[in-house]
């Protein structure tokens, strides 16, 4: 007996809807568009650090190759969900699209850690169904912050270090996982060079250029040594 | 009030760019890498990659989002910033956190108390 997709969806019902709002809220309150743009962000983009992001990036009406960058470059992180799920989503069908389109950072975490049965249909329709509700949750916050933030008035200087605040969380979140701390300083150092020697639009896709390149160069280092290691193992073994 | 959107010819590439990126970083895998799942340097990247990334914005809005002249020092950021690390570690729960940062940011701001 595997519980239901809205039973495990509870804990990411009680997350988006808060954050959708603070989202909705955020986007009211600091944009002249109709509030009902923010749920229909929320409808069509799907993205919660994302969607937040742009509210600064409309704000200050970045051009549009800047925002694909800059859009791309956050999500970045998506592209390894996708990586682990290529066999779980094999056979999907018509769903495919759209369990690869929902794809969230919660989304994930709920598709990768579930209990599964042998029924390969029966449990690729569960993961419809939560993609399908954590949207839900989602849409209705951003729906209700931008109704709200549009209505009532209220000071909401500061309140973009909501972005901020996810950002810090989610590092944690990864040092937590990994139980390393090495790629969170080599993210700090690229973040300081690339401020130290960049301008403010470049800095964000000059770290990650460092990052990467380090990483890089990283692997293939550890895959030279891996290769001497076992000619070395071949030559005296 | 739907027209608005189409006539607002910014807002609505604005949101055709965002959805094209955010939904490109989901596909990708799907399209390209059906066959190289198993490879090291993608498991490499899948490891490390995340994580650099957040450290690496996070780090780059604080330090966007603070006052670095006198007598501030970055503290208007950094003291909220403290706080979303400290209550993270002792409760685990990201919204609890998001607030504990952001409510004393916000009042910092608009009282102007440094």
């Amino acid at each position: 007996m595997t519980p239901s997709a809205f039973r495990l969806t509870l804990p990411i019902l009680f997350g988006y809807l808060p954050l959708g709002m603070a989202f909705g809220v955020l986007f009211a309150t600091q944009l002249d568009y109709p509030w009902w743009i923010a749920p229909l962000m929320g409808v069509l983009v799907y993205a919660g650090a994302g969607q937040i992001l742009a509210v600064s990036l409309l704000a200050a009406h970045a051009g549009l190759l800047e925002v694909f960058i800059a859009m791309f470059v956050l999500n970045a992180r998506h592209l390894f969900y996708g990586l682990s799920l290529l066999g779980q989503f094999r056979g999907a069908g018509w769903r495919k699209l759209y369990l690869i389109f929902g794809l969230t950072d919660e989304t994930y975490s709920l598709l990768t850690s579930r209990q599964r049965t042998q029924s390969r249909e029966q449990e690729l329709h569960t993961d419809f169904r939560i993609t399908a509700l954590n949207q839900l949750y989602w849409v209705v916050g951003c729906a209700a912050g931008g109704f709200l933030g549009h209505s009532v008035t209220f000071n909401s200087t500061g309140i973009e270090f909501a972005l901020i605040a996810l950002f810090i969380v989610l590092t944690i979140e990864q040092f937590k996982a990994l139980g390393e701390t090495f790629p969170l300083w080599l993210g700090a150092l690229a973040a300081a060079v690339a401020m130290a020697v960049l301008p403010a639009p470049n800095q964000l896709i000059g770290a990650i250029m460092i990052v990467s390149l380090v990483l890089l160069l990283q692997y293939r280092r550890h895959r030279d040594a891996l290769a001497r290691n076992r000619s070395g193992d071949t030559t005296h073994g | 009030m739907v027209e608005n959107l189409f006539q607002n010819y910014y807002l609505s590439s604005f949101i055709a760019v965002t959805v094209l990126a955010t939904f490109a970083t989901r596909i990708i895998p799907f399209v390209f890498f059906e066959r190289h799942t198993e490879h090291p340097l993608i498991k490499h990247l899948g490891r490390y990659l995340p994580a650099a990334v957040m450290a690496l914005l996070a780090i780059v809005f604080l330090q966007r989002s603070a006052t670095w002249s006198l007598p501030v020092i970055g503290l208007d950021a950094l003291i909220p910033g403290a706080l979303v690390v400290l209550v993270h570690f002792w409760r685990r729960n990201a919204l609890l956190s998001i607030a504990a940062g952001t409510l004393p940011y916000m009042a910092i701001q608009q009282a102007g108390l440094f």
